[in-house]
Formats: structure tokens, C-alpha cells, sequence
């Protein structure tokens, strides 16, 4: 009995260590986020850091300005959101509302995949289709332009927006929509006045995880946004808050290393303040 | 429907069906070009000598051996890390927690977790792994990293399929004068098997795809190791990575269409291998 007993007790505090792992690895986290990040702003000061226009990290006298990285995340994001939204909007009530469950069935699997492609793949891809399409359709010098950015990550960001929309607009109560039907509305009219406004805490909570997707996108961006540091423009290439850390960090040193610790810290409270605003319209959606 | 609708209505209905359409097909037709582009140009480079080589400057030539048995250490490393440690949290959290608090915390911070993107994740794993704990840009680096990316995710398939076995089977087995770990051992974890394999696979798929975490972690090695525990410490690019190296650094844009069509077999194979999972297992369990 005595032997069971034991074997219980380190069996629980066992799993209990488990359990305890995800709190250490955010503590560690956010640790080495702050500590590591925090010197370069102190030596370079937060509002040279923040808004400063121009970054020559390997220049004689370095500039540490990340201003445009930071509007050319925020514009990225905004832009891939515009795209991506309405469509991932309209596959999600095509889904949930208009398909046949077998129809259903057999397109919701393409989500999953478009899900699970590399995003190595969708950059790849993006620079040898997309990039060479813009250029040519708008007359540019290159292709490799915050547009063509945009475009990649509304791509990526949809299955994110179609999951989550789709469970928010398959848990609106039928009543609702049976009333609206009878007083003689459409369908169609149903959908767009009934279903979508009383699912929309739970199609927000899919806009916010997209807009922590693409904003925290490294690697495809990197592939066809040109990785130059100007302030942004649709059609200039630009760099985003994620690939500057990537593409300098190879051969960085010093404050220059420093600086793109604490574009990540930058990166991070952005996210942070993300995924806030996500539990509140999850929670909101929870208690209705 | 026996009344005719007005037109403005009946206009309204019809552009609201076409908008719904019209994006659900770019969707899907968006997927199939995509696929179909990729296997255009990346299958037919897929050779012998690229799948069956190690790269070799003298001969000028590329080959992938090396980086498909680092995928496959990756992927073996960081499940062997991470499904001990999230299944033992998910049982943690259903079976053993009596603190409210303390599993909203847990849950809170495995959130948090998912929404960490993986260039954050390739930082700290290169400061903590890398630096702190002296590993140095090698294979058991980037799959640490990885495990704690993943953690959440097996441990929400985890969770989930503990959450369906019914509370009575527990009752019975604690009735029958079985302890607790007991209980869970023989009588909870085979019921939930389906979904912990569900959650691996899907584990097997973000690794298989991941890049940025791996780029500091793991490096960008390309010398062919065999032996797994010489592998653990040598610096090695999983397919991905690779692919963004050859890519962007070499322009081998033949290269990198071969790699990206292995990369989307890989993808419908395990999605396929989720799905197949998910229906057999369910039925033994």
C-alpha cells in the first residue's frame, strides 16, 4: 500500500512539473525578450529607436531608426487584413451556411492544406509568380515591393480567418435564423443580417489571429518584400519588423545585435498586446 | 417561395451569392494552382542524385540526403521531447489539477505560446539553447526550440481527447479499488490515443514547415551525418530552411522547386495521415 501510495505522489508531482513547463518557457521568454532587449533602446534611446526614419546599422556613425519597419509591419498587416478578411469571410458562410455537408467536407480539407504549406513555399512561390507579375502589371523597376507582401499574406493568413469564422457562424443558434426566415427574409438576407452580426466576437477573435499571423510572418515576407529599410510605400521595397531581425542577424555583432534584440522585444510586446485583445472577444464570445 | 421578390432584393441575393461563390472558389482554385505550379516545376527535378547525395562544391553538384535525414532527426528530437512533456501537462490539467487558478495560469500560458511567433521563438532559443546551455547552432537546439513551440499543440489534442473519455470509466476503475495513475495508465490513455497521434502528426507538419525558428537554432548545415548522436550536435538545415537558403543565398531556383514539391508531398501525406488517424484509432479505442 505504501509502495502505491509513493508511486501516486511522484506520478502526480510528475505531471505536475509537465503542467509546469508552458508557464517557465513564457517566464523565459519574456525574460530574455526584455533583458536582451532593453540595453540597445537604453544606448540608442526609445524615441530614436521607435521613430526614427533611417536605419544604417553597418554604417560608420550607425542610425538605429525602426520607424519604418514598424509602419511596414503595421501596413502589411492592415493590408493583408483587407484582402484576406472578406474573403476568408465569404469561404467561412460558404462553409458553414451554403455548402451541402458533403460539398463541406470535401472543401474544408483545402483550408487545412493551404494551412499547412511551408511558408518558405508561399515566399518561394511569391517570388518567382507574384514578384515578376507586379512588376510587369504596374511598370515598376522590381517586383519585390510591401504590395506584393500584402498579397502573400492574405494568402497565409485566410485559414486562420476560415476556422475560426466558420466554428463562430456554425454556433449561431438556428432560432435566429428560423425567425429571420419567417418574417420573410431570404437566405441569403438571413446570413448577412442575422448570422454574421451575431457571430461576429467570434469573427473578430479570426481578424485578430490573422493580424498576429501576419504580423509575426517572417520568412515569406522576407522572400518578396525586396528586405531594403525605406519608409513604406505600396510599391517601394521594404522591410518588415520580423525580417530585419532575420536578415542582419547572421552577421550582426555588437550594438547592431543588440538592436535587433530589441526590434524583437518590439515584436513581442506587439504580439503580447495581440493576443490580449484575442482573449477579450474570445471571452466576450464565450459568455454569450 | 411563391411571391416574386422585389429587385432590389432579388439583385441584392444574387450579388451576395455570387460574392460568397466567387471567394469560396478562389480558395479552392488558389490551393490546386498552387499545388499544381509546384509539382509543374519541382517534380521533374526531383532526381536519384539530388534524394541520394550530399552537396559537393568540387563537383559542383546539390544533393539533399543530408538535410532529409536532419528533417527526419528534427521531427524525431523534438516528438521525443515534447510528447512526454504535453501529455503529462494535458493529464495534469484534467486529471490531477484541483486549483482553478493554477490551470487557468497553465492555459493562459500555453496561449500565450501559440501566439508567439517562431522568429521570437528562433531568438530565444538561440540566446537560451545556443548560448546559455552551450549547445551551439546544432540539430538538439533547434528541436528544443521546436518542442516548446509545439508544446501547446499536443497538449490542446491532448486535453481535448482526455476530455472525451466519460467520467464513468474512471469511476469505475477508482471503484474497483484502482489508484489513480493506475486508472489513467490503463484505462484513460488508450482511449485517447487517436487523439495524441492526431496532435503528433499535426506536430510532424509545423516542424516539417517550420524556418525562421530554425534558421539561428539549427543552422543551415548540409554535411551528410549518419550517426544520430553526432547529428544532435552538428549544425544541420531541415528541408525548409534549405529551401530558403538555395533560394535566396544561391538562386538554384531548380533546387528549390525540387524541394518545395517533396515539402508539399510531405504536406498532403500528413494531412492525409491526420485524417486516416483520426477515423481508424477512433474505432479501436
Amino acid at each position: 500500500m505504501k509502495a502505491r501510495n509513493a508511486l501516486e505522489r511522484v506520478m502526480q508531482s510528475l505531471f505536475f512539473c509537465c503542467g509546469a513547463v508552458s508557464v517557465a518557457a513564457v517566464v523565459l521568454i519574456t525574460l530574455y525578450m526584455i533583458i536582451s532587449g532593453l540595453p540597445a533602446i537604453r544606448q540608442i534611446g526609445l524615441t530614436d529607436f521607435l521613430f526614427g526614419q533611417v536605419w544604417k546599422s553597418t554604417a560608420k556613425e550607425p542610425l538605429f531608426g525602426i520607424l519604418p519597419f514598424l509602419l511596414t509591419s503595421l501596413y502589411g498587416t492592415l493590408g493583408a487584413i483587407i484582402i484576406g478578411v472578406p474573403i476568408g469571410l465569404m469561404m467561412a458562410v460558404f462553409l458553414s451556411k451554403i455548402a451541402s455537408p458533403r460539398v463541406a467536407a470535401a472543401v474544408r480539407p483545402a483550408v487545412e492544406l493551404l494551412a499547412g504549406i511551408p511558408s518558405v513555399v508561399y515566399g518561394f512561390v511569391g517570388m518567382i509568380v507574384l514578384v515578376p507579375a507586379v512588376m510587369d502589371l504596374f511598370g515598376l523597376k522590381s517586383g519585390t515591393t510591401l504590395f506584393t507582401a500584402i498579397l502573400v499574406l492574405a494568402v497565409m493568413i485566410l485559414p486562420s480567418i476560415v476556422s475560426v469564422s466558420e466554428t463562430a457562424l456554425s454556433a449561431v443558434p438556428r432560432e435566429y435564423e428560423e425567425a429571420s426566415i419567417a418574417m420573410g427574409a431570404t437566405w441569403i438576407e438571413t446570413i448577412f443580417k442575422v448570422s454574421i452580426p451575431a457571430a461576429r466576437s467570434g469573427i473578430a477573435a479570426g481578424v485578430v489571429l490573422g493580424v498576429g499571423r501576419a504580423i509575426g510572418e517572417a520568412m515569406a515576407v522576407m522572400m518578396v518584400s525586396g528586405n531594403v529599410a525605406n519608409m513604406p510605400e505600396l510599391f517601394t521595397s521594404v522591410r518588415f519588423l520580423t525580417t530585419a531581425i532575420a536578415s542582419e542577424m547572421s552577421y550582426a555583432s555588437g550594438l547592431q545585435k543588440q538592436a535587433l534584440f530589441s526590434i524583437g522585444l518590439v515584436l513581442f510586446v506587439f504580439i503580447m498586446i495581440i493576443n490580449l485583445i484575442l482573449n477579450a472577444f474570445l471571452k466576450r464570445g464565450d459568455r454569450k | 417561395m411563391n411571391q416574386k421578390l422585389p429587385a432590389r432584393r432579388e439583385c441584392y441575393n444574387i450579388a451576395a451569392r455570387l460574392l460568397i461563390y466567387g471567394c469560396a472558389a478562389i480558395t479552392v482554385l488558389l490551393l490546386v494552382a498552387l499545388i499544381a505550379y509546384i509539382f509543374a516545376r519541382g517534380l521533374g527535378h526531383v532526381t536519384w542524385q539530388l534524394l541520394s547525395t550530399q552537396r559537393s562544391v568540387l563537383k559542383g553538384t546539390i544533393g539533399i540526403l543530408p538535410n532529409i535525414l536532419f528533417t527526419l532527426y528534427t521531427v524525431f528530437t523534438a516528438l521525443a521531447v515534447v510528447l512526454p512533456l504535453g501529455i503529462g501537462a494535458a493529464i495534469y490539467l484534467n486529471e490531477y489539477a484541483s486549483s482553478r487558478r493554477l490551470v487557468r495560469l497553465i492555459e493562459g500560458a500555453t496561449e500565450t505560446l501559440t501566439a508567439i511567433p517562431s522568429i521570437i521563438y528562433g531568438l530565444v532559443g538561440m540566446l537560451f539553447f545556443c548560448q546559455k546551455l552551450g549547445l551551439q547552432s546544432s540539430v538538439l537546439a533547434g528541436s528544443l526550440t521546436l518542442a516548446v513551440m509545439i508544446l501547446p499543440t499536443i497538449m490542446r489534442t491532448t486535453q481535448e481527447a482526455l476530455k472525451t473519455v466519460p467520467d464513468s470509466y474512471r469511476e469505475a476503475a477508482i471503484g474497483l479499488g484502482a489508484t489513480k495513475w493506475y486508472t489513467i495508465r490503463t484505462i484513460v490513455m488508450p482511449c485517447t490515443l487517436d487523439g495524441i497521434v492526431g496532435g503528433a502528426i499535426l506536430a510532424i507538419g509545423r516542424i516539417v514547415g517550420e524556418s525562421a525558428a530554425l534558421l539561428f537554432t539549427a543552422g543551415t548545415g548540409y554535411v551528410l551525418v549518419t550517426n544520430y548522436l553526432e547529428a544532435l550536435q552538428t549544425s544541420g538545415g531541415t528541408l525548409s530552411v534549405m529551401l530558403y537558403v538555395y533560394v535566396s543565398e544561391n538562386g538554384e531556383f531548380d533546387i528549390g522547386f525540387a524541394i518545395a514539391a517533396i515539402l508539399m508531398i510531405l504536406v498532403l501525406v500528413i494531412n492525409l495521415a491526420a485524417r486516416l488517424a483520426k477515423k481508424t484509432l477512433k474505432r479501436i479505442g
